[in-house]
This record gives C-alpha cells, sequence and structure tokens, in this order.
C-alpha cells in the first residue's frame, strides 16, 4: 500500500513539532528554518495550516530540472533530491506550482519533502493528528467517516 | 550541549552590539533562563537603581530546553529590576520568539543604558544592529510586529515588543511578542520603554549553535514527557478545551475567586466569563466567543485561546480591526478584567484583553486597579468628574473606556496606569491595594486558600500565582491533597513549589506542564539535554539558590520582612459567603514557620549557613 501525508487544518493548534522534527531528520537541528513543512499561521482567521510536497504524479519540480537530480523512489512515491547531482540552479523552484521545492543557501542544494524514506517525521512529532500518513488511495476515508455518521438513517426511532 | 554559550551585549547608550561567551559556570550553578538572568542582573546591576533609570538592565533569556523537541520548549524570560515592585522583576512568555532567539545562535541578549532615541534591535543569526525605530514609536505592538517584518521583507522574523503602554510609562506595561504572547507581569515592558527601545526582532538559522547532549536519551525523555501530558485529563483534555480558564467556576465554587477587590470570595458573574460560556453560542450572533485553541512553540498542550468578537459588540461596534481572531481571555485576565471588578460581559473582557495585547499592558494590574478605583468611586472618595466617567461596580462601559485610555496613558488612565498601590496612596487610602510589594493579586483569594496567601507574601516579584502555585495542592490535589484552610505543611510545600518553579522556569519549558509533570518527568529532559550530571537533589539545589539569589537582590533594594505581608482586608476581613466563609489568611501563623523552612533568620535573611550551603 502507497501512503501519503495527510494534512487536516482544523486540528493543528500551530506548536511546529513538525518543523522541528523535519528539521531534526534532515539536519541533526531544531532550528525549523530549515524544515520542509511549514505551519502557516492566519491569524485573524484562526487558522494554522501545515503545507508540505504532495509528491505529485506527474511532478513538474521532477520535470524541469536539467541534472535529472530528482528521482521517483518506486516505494514511497516521493519524488526526491539527489544532492550530488543537484547543482542549485533552482529551476524546480519555479516549476513547481506550490512552493513546496526550495533552495537551502547553506549547502547550495535545493530540499524537498522526501517522506522520510516511508516514516515521515513529521506525522510522528504531531501531537494532534493534524499530519497523518495513511493509505494514499483513501485519504478521506475519516472525513467520509465524519459525514457518513451524520447520515440519518432510521429518523422514526428519534 | 544545549546552551548556545554567547551572550548578547547590547548598549543602546552606545548603540554598540558586542558578542561574548557566556559565564558557563554560571550556566551549571543555575541552569539557564530565570535563573541564569538572575544572576547575571545581580552580579551587574546595584539592587538600589532607579528601575527606570538608565543605569537598569534588561534581559532576554532562554532556557537549555527552549528551540528543542521537548514540550513547550520555547519559553524565554525577561529579567530586569522591576517598577511596579521596586523588587526583582521576572517574566515569562511563550510563543515563538524565545526560540528564534536560541535558533540565531543567543542564549541571552543585556541590553544596557539608554539610547537617544527610539531604536529596535534586528537579530540575524550573529548579526546584530540598533535600527531606528521613530517611525514605530506611537505604534502598538501589532502594527510594529507587522511593519517590522515587512521592512526587511521576511515574514519568519519574530518579534517582542512594547506598544504605546510601554512608551507612556505605565508601571505594569508587558513586553509582547507574536502579537498575543506576553512577558506580562511587574512592568517589564515599561523598563524597555524607559531604554527608547521599541523592539527586539530576531530571525534564526543556524544549524550548529546548540546541540542537545545525548540525542537517543533526550528523545526517550521527551517522548515519555508528552505521553504523560497527553494522558493527564488536566493537560491533555481540560488546559486544551478549556484554556486556564478551565479554573473559572472550580475556584468560585470552592468560595476562593475574590471579586469587587476582594470585598467578596465569590463572583455571581463567574459562570458568563468563565471557561464554558467561551464555547457557549451567543444569542447576539449565534456564534461561540472561541474560535479554537492554539499553543506556543513545541507546546502539545495547547491551552492558548483565540477569540472572535461579536463585530456588534458596542466596544467594537464600528471598529473592524478587531472583528477579526486574536488572543482571548485567559483565566487569570477574565479574572482581572471581569470579576475583580464585577464586569461580567465577556465581549467586554475579550476586547479589554486585546488592547492589553495590542498595546502591551498587564490585564491583571490593570483589571485589579480598575477594581481599586471602583471601590474608591464606590466610596465616594473617587468622582464622576474626576474620573471622566461613571465607575459604577460591574461597569463594562467603564472597563472598555478605562482600557482605552491606560493603553495610551491619557486621562484618568495615566492613574490607573501607575498600579493600585499608588492609586489607592493618592487617594489617602493604601490599605485599599490589593497588592503585595505593590503588585496586584491574580485570582486566588488569599483567605480561601491559606498556600496562596503565604505565596503572595513571600514571592520574590510581588504578589503572584506562578512562584509556587499552591493551588495545585489546596483544589487539584497535586502532588498531594491538602485542605485549603489547613495551615500545616504549608509553608514546606510552598518552599518545595517555589523551588521546583525556578527550575521550571529557568529550563526553557511552561509551567503549566506540572499539572502532569512532576521533577521526575523533568530531571531526564534536562539531563539527556545538557552536560554534565543533573541529578533532581542537584536541580532542587538549583532552584533552591535562584530563589535565595533573588531574595537577597530584593534585600539589597530595601526590602525586608515588612514587605512580606497582605493586605489588611486579607488579614483581618473575613470571607462573607461559600465554603471559605469566615476565613482569613492566618499569615502570622505560617511565615515564621516559613523563614525557618527557608533557612533564613526570623528577620527573613538568609543565614550564613544557607547561603553556604547554596554557594551564594
Amino acid at each position: 500500500m502507497q501512503k501519503s501525508l495527510h494534512i487536516d487544518p482544523n486540528k493543528c493548534t500551530g506548536c511546529l513539532q513538525c518543523e522541528m522534527a523535519c528539521a531534526w531528520e534532515n539536519h541533526r537541528s531544531f532550528t525549523i528554518a530549515k524544515s520542509r513543512i511549514k505551519v502557516f499561521s492566519f491569524h485573524e482567521e484562526a487558522r494554522f495550516v501545515p503545507y508540505t510536497c504532495t509528491q505529485c504524479d506527474e511532478a513538474w519540480c521532477q520535470l524541469a530540472c536539467p541534472t535529472e537530480a530528482i528521482k521517483l523512489d518506486p516505494v514511497t512515491g516521493a519524488k526526491i533530491v539527489l544532492d550530488p547531482t543537484c547543482v542549485g540552479c533552482k529551476v524546480c523552484t519555479i516549476a513547481c506550482p506550490f512552493g513546496t521545492i526550495n533552495y537551502v543557501a547553506s549547502t547550495g542544494k535545493v530540499q524537498k519533502c522526501d517522506l522520510c524514506g516511508g516514516a515521515p517525521a513529521c506525522a510522528k512529532a504531531c501531537p494532534t493528528g493534524a499530519i497523518t500518513f495513511v493509505d494514499a488511495d483513501w485519504t478521506g476515508l475519516d472525513k467520509m467517516r465524519q459525514w457518513a455518521g451524520k447520515t440519518d438513517t432510521n429518523p422514526a426511532t428519534v | 550541549m544545549a546552551w548556545t554559550k554567547k551572550v548578547l551585549r547590547v548598549n543602546l547608550t552606545a548603540g554598540t552590539c558586542v558578542a561574548e561567551p557566556l559565564n558557563a559556570e554560571w550556566a551549571q550553578d543555575y541552569l539557564g533562563q530565570r535563573g541564569l538572568a538572575t544572576k547575571y542582573l545581580c552580579a551587574e546591576v546595584d539592587p538600589k537603581v532607579d528601575p527606570l533609570a538608565e543605569a537598569n538592565k534588561l534581559i532576554f533569556v532562554t532556557g537549555p530546553l527552549t528551540g528543542t523537541m521537548a514540550a513547550t520548549g520555547g519559553r524565554y524570560s525577561v529579567v530586569t529590576k522591576g517598577p511596579l515592585t521596586g523588587a526583582i522583576a521576572c517574566s515569562n512568555s511563550g510563543g515563538y520568539f524565545g526560540a528564534e532567539l536560541k535558533f540565531a545562535g543567543w542564549d541571552m541578549v543585556i541590553l544596557e543604558g539608554r539610547s537617544p532615541k527610539p531604536v529596535y534591535l534586528l537579530i540575524n543569526d550573529g548579526k546584530a544592529e540598533l535600527v531606528d525605530a521613530t517611525h514605530l514609536w506611537g505604534k502598538t505592538t501589532w502594527h510594529t510586529e507587522e511593519t517590522i517584518k515587512k521592512a526587511h521583507q521576511d515574514p519568519q522574523i519574530r518579534v517582542a515588543s512594547i506598544g504605546r503602554a510601554g512608551e507612556a510609562g505605565v508601571l505594569y506595561a508587558a513586553i509582547v511578542n507574536d502579537l498575543h504572547r506576553a512577558a506580562g507581569r511587574s512592568g517589564v515592558g515599561a523598563v524597555m520603554g524607559s531604554k527608547n527601545l521599541k523592539a527586539v526582532a530576531v530571525r534564526g538559522t543556524l544549524t550548529d549553535a546548540y546541540q542537545v547532549a545525548h540525542p537517543e536519551a533526550f528523545f526517550t525523555a521527551v517522548d515519555a514527557g508528552k505521553a504523560v501530558l497527553a494522558a493527564n485529563g488536566v493537560t491533555g483534555v481540560g488546559l486544551p478545551t478549556y484554556g486556564t480558564q478551565v479554573l473559572m467556576n472550580i475556584i468560585n465554587e470552592l468560595g476562593a475567586l475574590p471579586s469587587y477587590n476582594h470585598r467578596e470570595g465569590q463572583f455571581e458573574g463567574a459562570n458568563a466569563i468563565g471557561g464554558e460560556a467561551m464555547h457557549e453560542k451567543r444569542p447576539t450572533d449565534g456564534k461561540p466567543n472561541l474560535v479554537k485553541n492554539g499553543a506556543c512553540f513545541g507546546c502539545t498542550i495547547a491551552c492558548g485561546r483565540i477569540s472572535r468578537m461579536d463585530p456588534n459588540h458596542f466596544s467594537v461596534k464600528d471598529k473592524p480591526q478587531y472583528h477579526g481572531a486574536s488572543g482571548g481571555v485567559e483565566y487569570e485576565a477574565a479574572w482581572a478584567l471581569g470579576a475583580a471588578n464585577g464586569v461580567s460581559d465577556l465581549e467586554a473582557l475579550t476586547y479589554a484583553n486585546f488592547l492589553c495585547n495590542e498595546d502591551g499592558f498587564d490585564p491583571i494590574s490593570f483589571g485589579a486597579t480598575v477594581g481599586a478605583a471602583m471601590e474608591l468611586y464606590d466610596l465616594g472618595i473617587l468622582t464622576e468628574a474626576e474620573v471622566g466617567l461613571k465607575l459604577t461596580w460591574g461597569s463594562a462601559e467603564a472597563l472598555v473606556k478605562l482600557a482605552e485610555w491606560t493603553a495610551v496613558g491619557e486621562g484618568f488612565g495615566k492613574l490607573i496606569g501607575l498600579g493600585s498601590k499608588r492609586l489607592c496612596a493618592k487617594y489617602g487610602r493604601p490599605e485599599l491595594s490589593m497588592t503585595v510589594k505593590g503588585q496586584e493579586f491574580p485570582a486566588y483569594d488569599g483567605r480561601g486558600l491559606q498556600g496562596m496567601g503565604l505565596q503572595y507574601a513571600t514571592s520574590n516579584r510581588g504578589a503572584c500565582h506562578v512562584r509556587g502555585y499552591m493551588v495545585s495542592p489546596e483544589v487539584l490535589g497535586i502532588p498531594v491533597k491538602m485542605e485549603p484552610q489547613a495551615i500545616e505543611g504549608k509553608p514546606a510545600m510552598l518552599k518545595a513549589f517555589q523551588d521546583l518553579t525556578a527550575v521550571v522556569d529557568s529550563a526553557g519549558i511552561c509551567l503549566f506542564t506540572t499539572f502532569a509533570w512532576g521533577l521526575q518527568d523533568i530531571q531526564p529532559q534536562i539531563q539527556a539535554a545538557c552536560e554534565g550530571d543533573w541529578s533532581e537533589e542537584r536541580l532542587l539545589l538549583v532552584g533552591e539558590r535562584i530563589w535565595n539569589l533573588e531574595r537577597e537582590f530584593n534585600l539589597g533594594a530595601g526590602l525586608s520582612k515588612k514587605d512580606d505581608t497582605l493586605p489588611p482586608r486579607l488579614l483581618t476581613e473575613p470571607l462573607k459567603t461559600g465554603p471559605q466563609k469566615g476565613a482569613v489568611c492566618h499569615l502570622d501563623k505560617m511565615l515564621p514557620e516559613y523563614y525557618e523552612v527557608r533557612g533564613w533568620s526570623a528577620d527573613g535573611v538568609p543565614t550564613p549557613a544557607t547561603r553556604t550551603r547554596l554557594s551564594l
């Protein structure tokens, strides 16, 4: 079963444990400036929204890369950046419609979510279940269940 | 090592920013944050200094767990000599600012002198500079934060700033970071204003500034700690659902919710302003006050309230800038803005709280001072002509107006901004000021809870609930249940709470974890993060050392045993209603024993033996 990250912004409290977990996984540092997942705060709307790469099937970052430094991990479905091949040209950062691949000045390479090889640290660190790693074919299952539960199938008993 | 081992020293008079190594020996003796900054302050500042003079210093400080995955590991403190109390002031805040300072590579920023013109301090990793803030003077914290981010084209900058209250010399002005988190008490914002320092803005991107000493052990300890918080009824359910406002009805029913300037120990409007009420749909627009809960950096509890006001409420009817969501009332704010002066209009409280955040002033001291003013008005000592409005008990209109005036130091707000001690003294009724060492009580009656009474009298920063939270044993039964009116064992329990709290405040984590965590949960996290051996015994000794050093600063400042007291109302006027009816605070029976368990003389001075034991 292929899995994908699933984000439920309603559950996010903005604690940034996910950002620290990501930075730790990839840089052995808690400095969230290095995180590949970002939580956005829409203050006046009282909303926090975690956001990262959704691993497009037709990945424009991959198509745009002139050095073929972005390749598919066939097991996880993640598009991963090959550091030795990446020349830091940043064309992928222009191609990505969502902004989820970004240049890292200190390494001279781009970085993006690679699903941590199949065990995403952000999902593990999230204390509220706002970020989960679930069956890629059924990311809507929980929401379906919620609405299913509201379906009044036997009004006579009320 | 969990310290960056770097201190940024900023001389505002000369306009210089210099990096210096952290005194690592002191870090071993005082851990970090509250303790470490206290050591620096005591070493560098004459305790007799005028708090608003150039010679006072203002220290922003993080702890070893700040900026780590330890739950709630995002705290920072501001330490200085406080203008409200004349005692040491130490105010603790969450939000995201503290961790960012650590990511930029700094354990501590020491601000000294006074800038000839308004400036803000801009820190970009290792680079620090003072930037002209003339255009920000006279502006709110909300405006300041937004303007600084825009000016540097960096929305990821974190800002801690003062609003107009800090500029206007409100003696309980706060420093506000991330729009609605605050180093709230004791007037640290007034000291910042006196230095012409508008803001500290930080962006931190370093990956090698600090490291936890033993990563594997650290994650084991941190994960165990998070599991304890999640499984605990208070931190796992009560706080995320109701925030600290979970306490409003509990404390009221116990008869320890002071109201009407402590004339009463219960408030008939408690239910209308408590945590449950924030969830209820308003009859006016069908929407609840509370929109959702929010977390500070790294916090897996998420007690923060995010509220949206009824846009048709009289206080904001034509002010769309307050129609969006923002920081809602916590328990202490709801009590002070509400019960302390009899106001039971949750929307008015929320608006006043917004103003406290927007212009940076402490809702506890503000609300309690309004309560004192209302009593003066009730007694006919203050008149409508003098105040500029009717100051009747429970008037939401008066509360709102006074908040607006105090925020900018206008009209009668100028007097309210000096706190209730100075207000009541001015009108010849000093005994009506519900303060200790000049700082207003928070939301627990020292008659209803004897241990809290003793805590208020002995707290190093004046009346305060977050220095030794005796509510835990006296109400919640943590770690053991003690009867509210009991006296036996309270001094020793209070000492243990005060020492443990000093450790928590010095580690970089939030005190609210201790609803669930004991030292046995905290120690492994510190041990794994920090180099050296940090046993529970050593940590408690560090806590005790911090408490005693603060005490010595205060003694040096001229405070003494005579200041370890309570207003006569708490000592002689019995509570009139509720389960604690008839109670006064038996401070005289507890204080001598407290001094004894502290190892202090009968005059409240640490004995030579105590000083030696604590290596002071």
